[in-house]
C-alpha cells in the first residue's frame, strides 16, 4: 500500500486523535487563553490609567505613593478642562471639518470609481494611472507647497482650508474600483437599458449593492479626519478654529506635568465619539478592514 | 435605400452624442477627484523640487536659486546623519515588533475561544484613536514619578528610567508607543490571514506526521506571506508617517534623539522657515515612500487578479 492510499485510508477511518495531539489542542488552548487575558491588559491598563487620571485629584495624582484607584467619584477635572479651553468650539470645529471632509472623500471615492468601471471613456486607464500617482504622494511631504497655495488663497485659519487638500481620495477610490469590478456587468447595463442615467445607476443599485464596503470606507475616512493632526496644526493659527486633537495638544503645554488630571479628561473629550462609534460598528469595522487587506 | 442612409447618419449622430454624453458624466465624476489632486498633490509634487532648489524664509518677498546648495546643506548637516539613522531604527524597531507580536497574537487568537472577538477587537481600537490623545496619554504613563510604569515599578524597588528626558530611553518610548497603537491592526489582519488558509492543508501535514513546527514552518508561514508583506509595506509606510507621537511627546529631543525625518521636514518648514531645506526632506521621504508604495500596489493588483 502506498503512501498516499494509506493517508486516504486514514483520512476515512478518521481515527481518534493520539494523545500527544490532544495534549497539543489543550495547551495551545491554554496558550490561546493568556493570549486573550494579555491582549486584554496591555490595551486595558494604560486606558484604566487615563479614565482613572481624570478621575482623580491633584493630591491622589501627586502620591509618592502610587494610588491605583481615586478614593472617589471625581469630575470636577471635566469641568476645568471644559472651561480651560474652548471645547465646545474645539468639538464644531471638530465635527464640521470631518463631516465635510469625509463627506467630500467618500462622494469622490464612490463617484470616481463608478466613472472608472462603468462609464466609457476614451484613456479611462489614464485617469486610473494618475490616482496611483497620487497614492504615491503621502500628504506630508507636500505640506509646506500645499500651505503656501492655501496662503494664497487667503484659507489659512478657514474650515475650507482645514478641508479642501484632504478632500480628494486615492486609495478609497482604488479599493472601491477593486470592488466594483467584481460586480457583474449586466446589473448596470440591464438599468441602462430601461433607460436609467448613470447617476441613477450609481445611486440605486451600484450604491446598494456596494453598502458594505463603501460604509467601511466611510467610516475610516471619519475616523482619519477626526484624529487628523499634522495639517490642522499647521493651517489653525487661532484658538477658535482649533479641531479637538490641536486642543488638546495646547491644553497640554499649558497644563501638562501640573494638572493631569484636568489633561486626561480633556483626553476623554476626544477619544469618546470615536469610542462609541467604534462600539455600534466594530464588528463589520474590524472584519472589512481584514477583508480589504486580504482580498485587496 | 433613402431611409437606412437616413438611419444610418441618425445613428452615427445619436453614437457621436452618446459618446458625449457619456465623456460629460466621467468628466462629472471623476473630474473633481483628479482636479484636486492635480491642485494639492500633482503641482505641490513639482513645487517641491523647485523650493528645494531655493533659498526662502516663506515671508521675504525674493527667493534665491541656489541650485544643489540645499541638498549639499542638508546632507552635510551634521545632525542629518542622526535623523536619517533614527528614521531607520525607529522603522526597524517598530516594524518588527508590531510583525512579530502581531503574529503571536494572531497565532493565539486564531482559534476557538471564548470572548476571542472581544479580544480582538479591544487589541484593534488604539488605531482607530487619535494619535495626539494617545501620545499624551503616555506621557502621564512614562511620567518617572507618578506614571503608571512608576505605580508597576516603585513597590518592585525599581526606579523608572527618565522615559521622555533621557536620550537613552526617548526612542524605545516612542517605540512602545507606537506598537501600542499599531499592534492590534496587524494581529486583526493576521487573523484574516490564518482564516484564509484551507483547514484541509493542515489535516493533510497532520497526516504526513508533521510536527506543530513542522505545519507553521511549511503551511503557515508560506499561506500568511502575502498577508505579511502587505504588514511589512503598511507599517513601514505608517512609521515614516508618524509626526503626531513624536511631536507631542518629544518634540524630536532630547538632543535629536528622536527626530525622524516627517518630523525634520515640519521643524525645518515651519519652526525654522528654511523652505528650500524643508524641500529637500520632502524629496528624499518622497523616494523613500514612492519605493514601498510601488511594491504595495504590485501586491495588491495581485491579490486582485489571482484571488
Amino acid at each position: 500500500m502506498n503512501a498516499l492510499m494509506e493517508r486516504d485510508a486514514q483520512l476515512i477511518a478518521q481515527p481518534a486523535p493520539a494523545p500527544s495531539i490532544r495534549a497539543e489542542a489543550a495547551l495551545s488552548k491554554i496558550l490561546g487563553y493568556s493570549a486573550v487575558i494579555v491582549a486584554v491588559l496591555i490595551i486595558g491598563i494604560p486606558v484604566f490609567w487615563l479614565v482613572t487620571g481624570a478621575l482623580k485629584t491633584n493630591r491622589e495624582i501627586f502620591n509618592a505613593s502610587p494610588q491605583w484607584l481615586p478614593s472617589h467619584l471625581m469630575l470636577d477635572n471635566f469641568a476645568n478642562a471644559w472651561n480651560g479651553a474652548p471645547f465646545g468650539r474645539y468639538y464644531i470645529n471638530s465635527f464640521i471639518t470631518t463631516i465635510l471632509g469625509a463627506a467630500c472623500e467618500i462622494t469622490m471615492a464612490v463617484t470616481t470609481a463608478y466613472a472608472l468601471v462603468f462609464v466609457r471613456f476614451p484613456k479611462r486607464d489614464w485617469v486610473f494611472v494618475l490616482l496611483l500617482l497620487a497614492l504615491m504622494v503621502p500628504e506630508e511631504v507636500v505640506i509646506v507647497p500645499n500651505y503656501l497655495t492655501i496662503a494664497n488663497w487667503r484659507l489659512v485659519n478657514t474650515y475650507a482650508g482645514i478641508v479642501l487638500p484632504g478632500a480628494s481620495i486615492a486609495f478609497g477610490t482604488f479599493l472601491l474600483r477593486q470592488y466594483f469590478r467584481t460586480l457583474p456587468p449586466d446589473l448596470i447595463d440591464a438599468s441602462r437599458v430601461d433607460g436609467a442615467g448613470h447617476v441613477r445607476a450609481m445611486i440605486s443599485i451600484v450604491a446598494p449593492v456596494a453598502a458594505p464596503a463603501v460604509a467601511t470606507a466611510g467610516l475610516l475616512s471619519v475616523v482619519a479626519k477626526w484624529n487628523d493632526y499634522l495639517w490642522p496644526l499647521i493651517v489653525t493659527t487661532t484658538s477658535d478654529m482649533r479641531t479637538l486633537p490641536i486642543g488638546i495638544s495646547w491644553l497640554l503645554d499649558q497644563e501638562g506635568n501640573t494638572e493631569w488630571g484636568v489633561v486626561m479628561a480633556a483626553t476623554l473629550f476626544v477619544v469618546v465619539p470615536v469610542i462609541l462609534v467604534f462600539l455600534y460598528a466594530q464588528r463589520f469595522l474590524v472584519s472589512g478592514i481584514a477583508a480589504g487587506a486580504v482580498k485587496g | 435605400m433613402q431611409l437606412t442612409k437616413h438611419d444610418f447618419s441618425a445613428s452615427i449622430a445619436g453614437r457621436i452624442r452618446r459618446d458625449w454624453r457619456e465623456w460629460l458624466i466621467f468628466l462629472a465624476f471623476a473630474g473633481p477627484n483628479v482636479a484636486l489632486f492635480a491642485i494639492f498633490t500633482y503641482a505641490p509634487m513639482v513645487n517641491n523640487l523647485i523650493l528645494s532648489f531655493n533659498d526662502w524664509n516663506m515671508i521675504s518677498s525674493d527667493k534665491a536659486w541656489v541650485g544643489l546648495q540645499n541638498y549639499i546643506d542638508v546632507f552635510t548637516d551634521s545632525q542629518f546623519s542622526r535623523i536619517f539613522l533614527n528614521t531607520i531604527v525607529f522603522t526597524a524597531a517598530s516594524v518588527t515588533l508590531v510583525l512579530a507580536l502581531g503574529l503571536g497574537g494572531g497565532l493565539l487568537l486564531n482559534q476557538k475561544l471564548r470572548g476571542r472577538n472581544a479580544a480582538r477587537s479591544i487589541l484593534f481600537s488604539p488605531h482607530i484613536l487619535s494619535g495626539a490623545a494617545i501620545a499624551i496619554v503616555w506621557i502621564y504613563i512614562f511620567d518617572p514619578r507618578f506614571g503608571l510604569i512608576y505605580a508597576v515599578l516603585h513597590p518592585l524597588g525599581i526606579q523608572s528610567p527618565n522615559w521622555l528626558t533621557d536620550p537613552n530611553w526617548s526612542m524605545p518610548a516612542i517605540v512602545i508607543v507606537y506598537v501600542w497603537k499599531y499592534l492590534g491592526y496587524a494581529t486583526v489582519i493576521y487573523i484574516a490571514g490564518l482564516q484564509a488558509i484551507p483547514g484541509d492543508l493542515y489535516e493533510a501535514a497532520r497526516v504526513d506526521g508533521a510536527g506543530a513546527w513542522m505545519r507553521f514552518r511549511h503551511v503557515t508561514l508560506p499561506g500568511l506571506s502575502p498577508v505579511m508583506f502587505f504588514l511589512v509595506l503598511t507599517s513601514i509606510l505608517s512609521s515614516f508617517q508618524s509626526f503626531d507621537i513624536i511631536n507631542i511627546m518629544t518634540k524630536g529631543g532630547p538632543i535629536n534623539s528622536t527626530n525622524t525625518l516627517i518630523y525634520h521636514l515640519y521643524e525645518l518648514g515651519f519652526i525654522n522657515f528654511s523652505i528650500g531645506r524643508a524641500g529637500v526632506i520632502g524629496m528624499i521621504l518622497f523616494v523613500l515612500m514612492f519605493v514601498v508604495t510601488l511594491l504595495q500596489l504590485r501586491y495588491l493588483d495581485r491579490q486582485v487578479n489571482y484571488a
